[in-house]
């Protein structure tokens, strides 16, 4: 046994140094994340950048898959005690992670630990306390961060003769001129994302007891009133009227008809920006997610969306010291503001945000500074963000039952009662999955 | 008949003893292990875990959206089997007649067997689009206004449209042989007692395709429940919204992307006494009617 395991590392040491021997004495961690095509070139390339920044480290990043299976692989491998170094882990995974206690590194201790300066306040304000725990502590690193936004059909707009709205009253009375112009006014693609957790934000409204779900799984339950019930009655009124169609819950069976010009407004991520740039044939704009103005005067800031990076526990110093200095890398205002330049996702630090204004970038591309310009709006006591249990299964409760609303099967005012009885149950089972 | 003994009577068990690990490795352990984990509720990590009792099995009854689910499968499972083994039945029964160029039109009928299928599921997307697809674009011009992914029962028809497809050449292969295993003197016998061919179908042919029709009609309700989730998943796009879903589907959402490993392995649980209790059934039942030379 002692002889084979000789052999093996001496074929081992061989082999590494035919291939490099820069690389030798570095210290090896690994990504997995959940960043597929041109988003996973992206990533490879800042992976590569990074491990040609500085010899003491070297990043391996991992595809697996979407957003789920990147979470349900990091979890499995973390029982089997075989976790990568950086896990990303998407919105409604967020609770999941964070909840079980022991699974990450806070991001704010790694990096004061190893000699980083960290300032919560170098975050923009929409990213700041979305992934922190109740004290306001950052636990995962924002990574690829969006919010909603309205794509809109400059041609549509032409030939109606209207204005993009700013509220959904202003759509209201805009939407028949749509119609007669032979459009669909509306479409959306992410029931839950844009028109439950978004509603609340936008409008400042309670979504959860126990601050939105920060202050603990134990009793935690969905708080919904009676606006987004109206909202989701509207909606169901403005498809009998032709001014929405909802495709489904599949994203893009709900932006093909956008991108295909049969489509006014479709409301999407700011990260969509790039993907609706090379696709479509007519000239278009983004503006803020509309609001009611019967609701809030002014409204709020939205909540982000996306993912974000954690670094797992039971890892050797050495390597967290070179997830910390990766980390230093990636939000560093140079690789921030490529990330947001070649996919859309905003950057999540103010000096980025800084560099890209100063680089011209919104100049050249308005659009582009519309979701981190909704994120960085005044916020209020609700918009901070939201933390459940299950959350993956909640968002299918909604889809199921909102989809029930669009379809005429059931009300608004019984679809949010079923969302609430199933969501506070799966809320509660949570709450004793982290028990001990 | 020269009886044959082994040296020792250790040996038939080492011979076993690779099978018989296989199946505790891979079935008995892990359902064991999904029994003992439907009475937790348990931290996805792995760091908590609380007793529940039968906790876990009352929430899933009590779900008002699992006997929907429970439903439809049924549904889909029986329409799923139904259509896959007459239809091809009948392609069987025609092909076994074709004397000229028979292997081109087996082989044309078979080759779908060999789609994946996740490949069948996005086959069938593409026949399906709501925007594109050619089939909806057909059955609108019929005035059916078709509505994949948004309206219940056509996403359902939609699934068991692709499911049926992909499993008739199995289907077909097996009945095909048993047809062409019946021996020509019996069908001569009876075409002599008989002249109408659909009724000699019947009294003869059909009986003696049992014992095939018997295995096939396990072999096909196993499909419907289980080996469908390729097709189920790509068909929904990971996303089922208000769309019809199977049991299985449901165990993999609620565990493998719900992370809820306490109420998901429940209604696996679930899941092994339903199909434990069909399968004595069929053979407590059918197959003492089926007869085996």
């Amino acid at each position: 046994m002692a002889y084979r395991k000789t052999v093996a590392s001496v074929v081992a040491a061989a082999a590494l140094l035919g291939t490099s021997t820069a690389s030798f004495a570095a210290t090896d961690i690994t990504w997995w994340h959940a960043m597929g095509g041109a988003l996973g070139e992206v990533v490879n390339k800042i992976s590569a950048d990074y491990n040609s920044s500085q010899d003491a480290c070297n990043l391996t990043p991992v595809y697996k898959g979407g957003y789920e299976d990147t979470l349900t692989a990091g979890i499995a491998s973390f029982r089997a005690g075989e976790q990568p170094n950086i896990l990303q882990v998407f919105d409604a995974g967020s609770a999941t992670i964070i909840g079980a206690k022991g699974a990450v590194v806070p991001v704010q201790d790694l990096l004061t630990e190893n000699g980083v300066n960290f300032n919560i306040e170098d975050y923009i304000s929409g990213v700041r306390y979305f992934y922190a725990d109740k004290d306001g502590k950052m636990i995962g690193m924002p990574f690829n961060s969006s919010s909603p936004i309205m794509y809109v059909n400059e041609d549509a707009l032409k030939k109606a003769g209207v204005e993009a709205p700013k509220t959904w009253e202003e759509f209201e009375a805009i939407a028949p001129k749509l119609k007669e112009a032979g459009y669909i006014p509306l479409a959306q693609s992410h029931t839950p994302w844009i028109f439950v957790e978004n509603f609340m934000s936008r409008h400042n409204l309670q979504f959860a007891t126990n601050h939105n779900g920060y202050d603990g799984a134990e009793g935690t339950e969905l708080v919904f009133g009676p606006e987004i019930k109206a909202h989701f009655s509207s909606l169901k009124k403005w498809i009998d009227d032709g001014y929405y169609a909802y495709y489904g819950a599949g994203w893009n069976d709900n932006q093909a008809p956008f991108n295909d010009g049969k489509v006014a407004f479709w409301l999407g991520s700011s990260g969509s920006f790039g993907g609706v740039a090379k696709t479509v044939q007519f000239p278009f704009s983004a503006t803020f997610l509309p609001y009611w103005k019967s609701v809030i005067d002014e409204g709020t800031n939205t909540f982000i969306g996306g993912a974000a990076l954690f670094a797992m526990s039971g890892k050797p110093a050495e390597e967290n010291k070179c997830v910390a200095s990766f980390f230093q890398y990636l939000t560093s205002p140079e690789v921030q503001y490529m990330w947001h330049r070649e996919t859309g996702y905003v950057p999540i630090t103010n000096a980025a945000y800084e560099l890209a204004k100063k680089d011209g970038h919104y100049e050249r591309t308005p659009a582009a500074e519309v979701g981190i310009k909704q994120l960085t709006l005044p916020g209020g006591e609700w918009t901070k963000g939201y933390r459940m249990g299950f959350y993956v299964q909640i968002r299918d409760v909604m889809n199921r039952e909102l989809g029930k609303v669009f379809a005429g099967e059931e009300s608004s005012e019984d679809a949010f009662a079923t969302i609430k009885s199933e969501g506070d149950k799966l809320l509660e089972r949570f709450a004793k999955t982290t028990a001990q | 008949m020269k009886k044959v003994q082994f040296d020792s009577r250790l040996t038939p068990y080492i011979l076993l003893l690779p099978q018989l690990a296989i199946v505790a490795i891979f079935f008995l352990w892990p359902a064991a292990e999904a029994v003992r984990s439907s009475f937790y509720l348990e931290d996805p990590f792995g760091f908590g875990s609380t007793f529940v009792g039968l906790d876990n099995f009352k929430d899933v009854f009590a779900d008002s959206n699992y006997g929907r689910v429970v439903r439809f499968t049924g549904v889909f499972t029986f329409c799923v089997t139904f259509f896959s083994l007459a239809i091809a039945l009948v392609l069987a029964v025609k092909a076994d007649k074709v004397i000229h160029g028979s292997s081109a039109y087996k082989t044309l009928l078979m080759w779908v067997y060999a789609v994946a299928p996740p490949v069948a599921g996005l086959i069938g997307i593409f026949l399906f689009d709501q925007h594109v697809g050619p089939i909806v674009k057909m059955f609108k011009a019929l005035g059916w206004d078709m509505r994949i992914g948004v309206n219940y029962n056509d996403t359902g028809f939609a699934m068991v449209v692709v499911a049926v497809w992909k499993q008739i050449p199995v289907n077909f292969i097996f009945l095909l042989s048993g047809l062409q295993g019946i021996s020509k003197s019996v069908q001569e016998a009876a075409a002599i007692d008989c002249p109408s061919g659909f009724r000699r179908f019947w009294t003869v042919t059909f009986p003696l395709l049992a014992p095939t029709g018997f295995f096939l009609l396990i072999i096909n309700i196993t499909y419907a429940l289980f080996d469908t989730f390729g097709v189920i998943d790509v068909l929904l796009k990971t996303q089922p919204g208000d769309d019809p879903i199977t049991l299985v589907y449901k165990v993999y959402q609620d565990g493998f992307r719900g992370n809820d490993l306490g109420g998901s392995s429940a209604q696996s649980v679930i899941l092994m006494v339903v199909v434990f209790v069909l399968t004595v059934i069929q053979f407590r039942l059918i197959e003492r009617r089926v007869h085996y030379n």
